[in-house]
């Protein structure tokens, strides 16, 4: 089976979000895999190691990027893909990033394609959906089990808490959501090895682009931190005193009762 | 005029909350814009159509098919892709919920344009949405092509229904087909209360809740407040409560008027799905909980003395 992998690299969750000239800075801040994609790599071996075949991570970054690609081939990944826009790019949204992976894509033979429901830096969750479309294959989003049969796949996916059961074929691309998997740490041994599996490096010339084909069709016009939140009150007293205050408080003070 | 779309979502026949508010978010894109209901399914469609009309629609197209049930990808494309052939509107908005989600990003691919997801405002035409799980906002805007946006229920208020406003309904026939992924199941899991990413009040218990039946006070209050319970992570990994109920990064993102928190400890990862709360209430017996640093009211003490006693002055409260 011919899988991938969308991967993407995101801050750290316990990073502190600091804006520097307009934009969040990156500098110093700790990268990790999109803990979406985590799910998304471990299924991915899953999948190989029941039914044959090869694990090809893809992302469209720059060239730290390689960090979390190698980080994917020491879990377990065959093969890394790393799409190079740094020079080329100076604003992309998802309809950029789509249209380089759909070029990317017209020359692979895809039996299913795997990817986090969601980036938890942009959170636009689009780039699963539409690259499906462009592709003209079906999908699934926020899955929680998966079963591939031949062709057929039986998926459990998660609507808002309740579970629904679907039918489908591949080739099929699918977004995954936490309950999927646990996925593994990178052993010692998978470490060395992935520094010898093939990661290869493109650029948008090399998919036959050039930057106006991936022109966004959005832009972003400031980025701000919400405002400092003043200390709140901690009520003192007995606790049938709090109580009333709270109470109190809530009504007249904050007026949401 | 500017005509944008604005999407109803129908479950089990009901319209739910965030279909009012597209409505609201379309007049705000463009107050004299001509604001068109579409709403598709398998029963109540005209009824609901006419609600989406009183909410502040000028008029609504329908599609009515039993493959439109529940939603499907395939299904929902095939029909909104007809609405927007014969409406070749300006702009659409949807609700940022798990279709929403889902089908938005395909439509957008098919008309080639932008969308921007999960908005929280909008001031002229620049959309405001969280970034980095709510550390972080940004604005943006459309620089090519159809208005396209998904907003997060909760925050952006409806229209006061006027039952006297009427439009014209029209149903589109779309002969719905080759469904590549079928629907074999559904299992309900959340619970039939409150929708807790629609909840105006939500009360959320963490470890500290310590086991299933710790959950019962928590009930008892959201009763009282016709709000809808929710969890964080540590309880749902101790088996405290399903899943379904988890707020949080890997969980739902809620952002009700008033948030409740009990026994939670205040996570950076739960806090990503809570703390653009209006209004927030701590009750932990840890005075350096971590939830006490975004909360606007905080309770130190066991949870288990302070809910019972919080649920009863709040009914005390109703009475009066």
């Amino acid at each position: 089976m011919n899988i991938f992998v969308l991967m993407k690299k995101t801050f750290d969750t316990e990073e502190k979000i600091q804006i520097n000239g307009g934009v969040i800075e990156e500098d110093g801040a700790e990268f990790i895999i999109n803990p979406y994609d985590e799910y998304a790599i471990e299924e991915a071996i899953k999948i190989r190691d029941d039914h044959g075949g090869e694990v090809t991570v893809v992302t469209v970054g720059n060239e730290e990027s390689e960090k979390q690609l190698r980080t994917a081939l020491a879990m377990g990944a065959d093969k890394a893909v790393l799409i190079n826009t740094e020079d080329d790019l100076e604003e992309s949204d998802q309809y950029s990033t789509v249209r380089i992976l759909e070029a990317y894509f017209e020359d692979q033979e895809v039996d299913i394609i795997l990817a986090g429901n969601v980036a938890i830096d942009k959170a636009s969750g689009q780039v699963g959906p539409r690259l499906a479309d462009k592709l003209d294959i079906p999908y699934v989003t926020t899955i929680t089990n998966l079963e591939i049969d031949g062709d057929t796949a039986n998926i459990v996916r998660d609507v808002e808490g309740d579970e629904e059961k679907i039918e489908t074929s591949l080739p099929l691309l699918v977004t995954c959501q936490q309950g999927l998997n646990e996925p593994r740490y990178p052993s010692l041994p998978g470490i060395m090895k992935a520094k010898k599996k093939p990661l290869e490096e493109l650029e948008i010339d090399d998919l036959d682009l050039d930057e106006d084909d991936v022109e966004a069709k959005t832009e972003t016009v400031e980025v701000f931190l919400p405002p400092e939140k003043e200390a709140g009150k901690v009520l003192e007293g007995e606790t049938d005193d709090q109580v009333k205050e709270l109470v109190s408080l809530l009504k007249s003070e904050a007026k949401v009762l | 005029m500017t005509k944008l779309l604005a999407f109803a979502e129908l479950k089990d026949g009901e319209i739910r909350n965030v279909s009012y508010e597209t409505i609201s978010a379309a007049r705000q894109i463009d107050e004299g814009a001509e604001v068109v209901a579409i709403v598709f399914g398998n029963q109540n469609v005209e009824d609901a159509a006419k609600q989406m009309i009183q909410y502040g629609a000028d008029r609504a197209v329908t599609v009515t098919d039993d493959k439109l049930e529940h939603y499907t990808s395939d299904g929902y494309t095939q029909a909104a892709m007809a609405v927007i052939d014969q409406e070749d509107p300006d702009g659409l908005v949807m609700g940022h919920t798990s279709a929403g989600k889902d089908l938005a990003p395909r439509i957008a691919s098919k008309l080639d344009s932008g969308l921007i997801s999960d908005i929280t405002g909008i001031e002229g035409d620049q959309f405001v949405r969280p970034i980095y799980s709510g550390k972080a906002f940004e604005k943006k805007s459309i620089k090519d092509g159809k208005t396209f946006v998904t907003i997060r229920p909760n925050n952006i208020a409806p229209l006061d229904q006027d039952e006297s406003r009427s439009g014209d309904v029209s149903a589109l026939d779309v002969d719905i087909q080759d469904l590549r992924t079928i629907i074999k199941d559904v299992i309900r899991k959340a619970s039939d209360g409150v929708d807790l990413s629609e909840a105006n009040i939500v009360v959320a218990g963490g470890r500290g809740v310590k086991s299933s039946e710790g959950f019962e006070p928590l009930y008892e209050m959201a009763d009282v407040l016709g709000a809808a319970v929710g969890a964080s992570r540590g309880a749902c990994d101790a088996g405290y409560c399903d899943y379904s109920l988890q707020i949080g990064q890997t969980g739902k993102v809620v952002t009700p008027d008033l948030y409740i928190a009990c026994g939670i400890s205040g996570a950076i990862q739960h806090l990503a799905g809570m703390s653009n709360s209006k209004v927030i209430v701590a009750i932990n017996k840890d005075p350096e909980a971590n939830i006490f640093n975004v909360a606007d009211y905080g309770i130190v003490g066991d949870l288990f003395d302070v809910v019972p006693k919080l649920t009863e002055e709040l009914k005390a409260l109703q009475v009066n």
